[in-house]
């Protein structure tokens, strides 16, 4: 870089390039050490035989991205990974996209202000307790069980702890204001006036959400699905304390390999086959993005 | 439209809230089996002070973020303010190297930490978490303060070289007090996502260095007490003013846009 340099530019902004170079070498350097080539490492040691020791030097092997073939259950944990990644996903946009909608169009001034807050809150409580807090809302006789035998007569247990359901509705909760967050700064871009114009020119609500709100809030709502599906995709804190048995994903599979099992090469194999699947399914995602016709 | 606008954010706000609220409640209840009805009752607090694991747990915690956030917030400041130069080059890519640490599900970065760190005999325990959570703050602290520099006057630092000032003196008493909200809100950010980091702490973490959520989570898995209710409370009501604090310096109500 430097012996470029020197022949694009005179000396001071050679210095400046001294000094650039300084002030990004810490954050650079420290990336590296922790964060890069930890990747490399692993992705060195998805392809060895075992953890190499000073006496049982390990051989390289392709057999841990294998895995797959080899253990026909596992497909069918990644499934419910996906399933998992997908309803929770689906959900928060469900839930969130008209939240931030009514929090851009029917709330205004300080109040607006204090909702957004009270939306971003939750991030800052242990993501921890608040499934724990599940488990007591949850349980058989639990909070739920009570308000709904409150409201409803007759009822008894909703069964819903350590089940599929229970797994979807703390992760909901989880990564809801992410999407909350992402579709209302697209939404709330949209000039007021752009609805009324439509208004007034005869467009019913439908319209003006398939026109209008959706394709302009569309960048928000696929931020935000990014945000909670890549997480989803690898949680495994959530399914191990609210799915009980039924709770085996990627993630606690993969979380066993490394605390458990101590099968790291297999452990780390999994991972980069988590890590291409999401970074294939973006890049289809993207690619199909932009194979549409600009609207 | 309106009224059902309000009360579907209601709603939302309520689902939102219902875990906290058990949270805090079960923490000032006095049963040990969050048994209803609610008795008030200031045990588990009191319990607290005498739980030398939970307390070791929360002081590992608070140091591990006191660190973070003081070693984040300072490179990551001068790797915003080197990103902000008009003649840098490669400023694509430096900048998309900042997204794995935020975009990589943690679990993938907090494995391949711990096989790294005990492969090259950096080992596990507050050092290494601290190693890992300055990663992981660092790129919020560049995306935090960099539209920060970008909202500063042009040309700011010119007058100033031009007055005589070195770039150094002309970067500390221009630059850096006008740029003083955005580095503070970066540095209570990255306090914060040092303080609730789990997945990284997990894995790096020895039998007898844990963090709070590490601690909560191998609770959870064997035997749990209310304390954690209690301490979680505590941490609630110290995030509330962190976040409060986060949100005045940011300007989260410009941010919005009143219309």
């Amino acid at each position: 870089m430097p012996a470029e340099r020197h022949a694009a530019g005179p000396r001071p902004r050679r210095t400046g390039t001294a000094a650039t170079a300084a002030l990004l070498a810490p954050t650079y350097l420290w990336l590296a050490v922790a964060v890069f080539l930890p990747l490399a490492g692993m992705l060195y040691f998805s392809l060895l035989t075992g953890v190499p020791a000073p006496h049982h030097p390990a051989a390289f092997t392709a057999e841990n991205y294998l895995a797959f073939v080899r253990k026909p259950y596992l497909l069918h944990v990644a499934w419910r990974s996906l399933a998992l990644g997908l309803w929770t996903t689906g959900l928060c946009a469900l839930i969130g996209w008209p939240a931030a909608l009514a929090l851009s169009r029917a709330v205004r001034g300080r109040a607006r202000d204090a909702i957004f807050l009270l939306t971003i809150l939750p991030f800052w409580t242990s993501g921890l307790v608040r499934v724990l807090s599940w488990t007591m809302v949850l349980a058989d006789h639990g909070l739920l069980d009570r308000a709904l035998g409150a409201v409803i007569p007759g009822w008894r247990v909703s069964d819903l702890l350590y089940t599929f359901p229970a797994i979807v509705i703390g992760l909901v909760h989880a990564y809801l204001p992410y999407m909350i967050l992402t579709c209302y700064v697209s939404l709330a871009a949209i000039d007021p006036a752009l609805i009324e114009a439509a208004r007034g020119l005869g467009a019913r609500a439908p319209v003006i959400f398939a026109r209008i709100l959706l394709p302009i809030s569309l960048p928000g709502l696929l931020s935000g699905a990014v945000l909670i599906f890549v997480p989803v995709i690898g949680s495994f804190m959530e399914p191990r304390i609210l799915g009980g048995r039924v709770g085996v994903t990627m993630g606690t599979v993969i979380e066993d390999q490394f605390t458990q099992a101590f099968d790291w090469p297999l452990g780390a194999a999994l991972s980069f086959t988590m890590l291409a699947a999401v970074l294939l399914l973006f890049g289809v995602l993207y690619g199909a993005s932009r194979l549409r016709p600009a609207a | 439209m309106r009224p059902l606008a309000r009360a579907w954010l209601a709603l939302v706000l309520a689902f939102l809230y219902v875990p906290v609220a058990v949270m805090v409640a079960m923490g000032l209840n006095a049963s040990p089996l969050y048994a209803l009805p609610l008795h008030f009752s200031l045990h588990w607090f009191a319990a607290l002070a005498g739980d030398d694991a939970i307390l070791l747990a929360t002081r590992n915690s608070l140091l591990v973020a006191l660190v973070t956030c003081v070693v984040a917030t300072a490179i990551g400041t001068l790797a915003a303010v080197a990103l902000a130069r008009p003649d840098l080059r490669g400023r694509g890519v430096l900048q998309a190297l900042l997204l794995p640490p935020i975009g990589i599900p943690w679990l993938i970065s907090g494995t391949a930490m711990l096989v790294f760190f005990s492969w090259t005999g950096i080992g596990r325990g507050l050092h290494s978490m601290m190693l890992g959570h300055v990663a992981l703050a660092t790129p919020y602290v560049v995306l935090v303060v960099g539209p920060g520099l970008k909202a500063l006057p042009p040309n700011l630092e010119d007058a100033a070289k031009s007055l005589g000032a070195t770039p150094a003196d002309a970067f500390r008493s221009v630059t850096l007090p006008l740029l003083l909200p955005s580095v503070v809100a970066a540095a209570l950010f990255a306090f914060a996502v040092s303080l609730d980091q789990f997945v990284i702490s997990y894995f790096l973490a020895t039998p007898g260095v844990t963090t709070l959520p590490v601690l909560i989570y191998g609770a959870i898995r064997s035997g749990f007490t209310p304390e954690i209710n209690a301490v979680s409370t505590a941490l609630l009501a110290a995030s509330v003013v962190l976040l409060l604090g986060f949100a005045r310096l940011a300007g989260v109500g410009g941010f919005l846009g009143r219309r």
